[in-house]
């Protein structure tokens, strides 16, 4: 074979085998990988998957978190001012996290409704919220307001 | 009126800029060499403008200038004087003045030690990074100014750095990345002017080689000390999150990886050239990119301080300019220098182009997971995130199949190359490499797959070395002539491939051997982890310049035997009021202790405490130390001063090449 004409078959076998095993890779990696975000009003309506891992956010109710006594169990619930998620969650919460402050919860939806967290995030300052919560917020509060437009026209 | 100086001298830093951008480019266009040799003092006239206008901005914070926002929003008088200084890059506009400083940095560098370069050549390079300039230049000026004053309105005190950012790895991690990131901008350069000049001999290979080894050393050391400060400061323990801002540093490192390689290629056999090219167009733009997601605020994280949607976009039609404007010269230009030389199967070419095979491919994986939410999100699909899973499912089986070739090849020669030779010279590292490997882990206890993997892999790499620097020394007389005759480049490389293997072990001995433990405890408890008896023996309380702190005070022992005294702190910052964790660790070559605070639990004064043992993590820090270390090494090689030579040498022998 030319000498050129095999060189470029090498280039070109290299980046195909290569990014075959590559493109092979990220479509196994990312089949149980990536987590959709829920707000809670989507988690308390059954549209998100139960035994799949998925992220709920909101703010921490007040009141609702609740701590164990001998272990670092806790439980608490986050809402986007429609509906509540209860979240489990075995050990230390960030920093940030706080009733009243934005979270975000990463783990499974058992059948009882209940999120089993394996991680939590919370706000990294006071100006600063999750997005996917500001903007679930922000939708819920839109609603609302239609809503009770709505029966305000009704009366 | 300090800060007005300093806006006057950005200014003036912007339009010496435009000039640097414009006139050298005209007089390489029109062959004036008048207009030319102004691009060497427009470099250095860039640099002394945007460092004073750099000290006016650290006088302000250093003198507790309030009224500049900036100061009042990331100052307080309560800040130690070194804080204070670093906190002129700890918000959006200081740490865009300190990447246009360390642009004007490089550009002055280049303009100083490439005299010996063909005017032509230069002017073009300095033309280039001043177009670059231009565009930071205007994108502070525009956007995000950092002598804005709060005048009327000016607070009687700042409202302090982000605790987070208060720590001495914070001083030098921005200065070091930006060195790295902005350090592509050169190698950048060099491919625009050389597909300017349509010229892409060994030569320019040459001359932008120490230029990208420099800035790869940098951005390893800034990537590695985020990492680094990532553990001790974040208080969980990780060293590597995936976190997408993590990944903009990374990517360019990855690219710029494959990028030195290539230029080896490109400089020694004159192969690869419109690939590296494109090599070092990528690099530099994942740079932008970088720049891009960290400032826009279109991603979240620790380190984005701005979400105006001004600054993003404008980011974003830089972006788009010089990809855009780079691809299509690079589309005009390329075919014109295409190579006319041939390598084998078996040769040196062939490893190194499945280094940037892999290399890239990586980097396209990590872009992939990292731009894929943004994607989805644009297009509707829902808020997904990629988490760590996603990476290292997919890096770890990258970088486990780059390895074998890697140890292959210092030991292989370029052109053509034989089995029976690589057999002959490696296969005892090869079965050393296996036995060690194999054997080794037994020490540890439980038998371990991937570390034992990880030492087969490290001992290949290390073994493959070790035979390779034996056979240059033997081929010399003396060993002190072997010695001098064997070139810095060289060396470099070995310290750097010794670098990879160690942070090879490094990382799979910490991911695998981890100990990590979530607790609640009160003081008189103790709890063991491997061998050692961690004693809670006292809480504290501490009192800090701007901070109050809970303190929890242990013990550490091991049969019996004191090993340290370990002292982690929940502090409450009073400024602003943010709760934050210290870490408290021990050290070590073998393992590192380490304890943090959770939060109070119950009402007995118990806290949840987080206790970890993680032998050799140090070692992927140390391994990229090396691998920095390895890319200074290269650059003192005497072959890049004798550059007026070479470069003569190599017009003659594209002569000869057009000719055959």
């Amino acid at each position: 074979m030319h000498p050129v004409r095999k060189q470029r078959l090498i280039i070109v076998l290299c980046v195909v085998l290569f990014s075959s095993a590559a493109v092979g890779l990220m479509a196994y990696a990312l089949r149980g990988n990536i987590n959709l975000f829920f707000p809670p009003a989507e988690v308390a309506a059954g549209k998100a998957p139960v035994g799949q891992p998925i992220r709920v956010g909101g703010m921490v109710v007040e009141g609702s978190v609740q701590r164990s006594e001998d272990s670092l169990h806790v439980r608490f619930e986050v809402t986007d001012y429609q509906a509540r998620v209860p979240i489990v969650y075995e050990g230390i919460l960030p920093d940030l996290f706080g009733e009243g402050q934005g979270a975000v919860a990463a783990g499974v939806l058992d059948d009882q409704g209940v999120l089993q967290a394996t991680e939590v995030l919370a706000k990294h300052d006071e100006n600063y919220m999750p997005p996917e919560v500001a903007e679930a917020l922000e939708k819920s509060k839109a609603q609302m307001k239609g809503a009770n437009m709505t029966k305000g026209q009704g009366e | 009126m300090i800060p007005e100086f300093g806006h006057f001298a950005l200014i003036v830093a912007l339009c010496l800029a435009v000039l640097l951008a414009s006139v050298p480019l005209w007089g390489a266009w029109r062959r004036n060499t008048g207009a030319m040799a102004l691009a060497p003092g427009l470099a250095m006239g860039l640099l002394v403008f945007s460092g004073i206008s750099f000290a006016c901005l650290a006088v302000a914070f250093l003198q507790d200038d309030f009224s500049v926002e900036v100061v009042a929003n990331n100052s307080n008088s309560l800040l130690p004087a070194i804080y204070k200084f670093s906190a002129v890059w700890g918000n959006h506009e200081g740490s865009l003045l300190l990447w246009i400083l360390i642009l004007a940095v490089w550009t002055a560098a280049v303009a100083t030690f490439s005299r010996q370069l063909p005017l032509l050549v230069l002017s073009r390079v300095l033309a280039v990074m001043g177009f670059v300039a231009v565009g930071f230049l205007s994108f502070s000026l525009l956007t995000s100014n950092p002598f804005a004053r709060l005048i009327p309105g000016t607070p009687a005190d700042g409202q302090d750095l982000n605790p987070l950012l208060q720590d001495p790895g914070l001083i030098i991690h921005p200065p070091l990345l930006y060195m790295g990131y902005v350090g592509f901008s050169v190698a950048f350069a060099f491919a625009i002017a050389a597909l300017l000049g349509g010229r892409l001999d060994a030569s320019w290979a040459r001359w932008s080689r120490p230029w990208t080894n420099i800035a790869w050393a940098f951005l390893t050391l800034g990537i590695m000390l985020g990492s680094w400060w990532a553990y001790y400061e974040l208080g969980w323990g990780g060293w590597w999150f995936w976190d997408p801002v993590e990944n903009a540093s990374f990517m360019p490192w990855l690219a710029g990886t494959a990028l030195i390689h290539s230029l080896a290629v490109t400089e020694k056999r004159g192969l690869f050239k419109s690939w590296t090219v494109l090599l070092a167009i990528f690099a530099f733009s994942l740079s932008l990119l970088g720049t891009f997601l960290v400032r826009s605020g279109v991603l979240t994280s620790v380190h984005a301080f701005a979400t105006d949607p001004a600054r993003g976009l404008f980011i974003l039609v830089f972006l788009a300019i010089v990809v855009g404007g780079s691809l299509t010269l690079y589309a005009l230009r390329a075919p014109a220098v295409n190579s006319r030389v041939s390598f084998a199967w078996l040769s040196r070419e062939t490893l190194l182009l499945v280094n940037n095979v892999v290399f890239l491919v990586a980097t396209l994986t990590v872009l992939f997971g990292t731009l894929f939410p943004l994607l989805m999100d644009a297009l509707g699909q829902g808020k997904y995130s990629v988490g760590p899973p996603y990476f290292n499912a997919v890096f770890v089986p990258l970088m486990a199949l780059l390895v074998p070739f890697m140890g292959l090849g210092p030991v292989s020669r370029w052109k053509r190359d034989s089995a029976q030779r690589w057999k002959a010279e490696l296969l005892l590292p090869a079965i050393a490499a296996l036995a060690c490997g194999l054997t080794l882990p037994l020490l540890h206890g439980e038998y371990n797959l991937w570390v034992a993997l990880a030492l087969v892999l490290a001992g290949w790499l290390l073994l493959g070395l070790g035979r390779d620097v034996w056979l240059r020394l033997r081929a010399a007389p003396t060993l002190a002539r072997g010695l001098r005759r064997t070139p810095a480049s060289y060396w470099g490389m070995v310290v750097a491939h010794l670098g990879f293997a160690a942070c090879v072990v490094g990382v799979v001995a910490t991911s695998q051997y981890s100990i990590e433990r979530d607790l609640k405890m009160e003081a008189g408890q103790a709890e063991t982890l491997a061998g050692y008896r961690f004693e809670f023996v006292e809480l504290a309380n501490f009192r800090g310049p701007n901070f109050r702190a809970d303190e929890a005070r242990f013990v550490v022992t091991r049969d019996g035997e004191e090993i340290a005294r370990l002292a982690p702190q929940k502090r409450r910052y009073l400024a602003s009021n943010q709760i934050m964790t210290e870490a408290a660790i021990d050290a070590g070559l073998f393992r590192d202790l380490f304890i943090a605070m959770g939060e109070p639990v119950g009402q007995g004064g118990a806290w949840a405490i987080r206790l970890h043992y993680k032998p050799m993590v140090r070692w992927m820090w140390l391994g990229a130390i090396l691998m920095a270390v390895g890319g200074f090494i290269t650059v003192v090689d005497k072959r890049y001063r004798r550059q007026r030579a070479a470069s003569t040498a190599s017009a003659g022998e594209v002569a000869r090449g057009a000719q055959a």
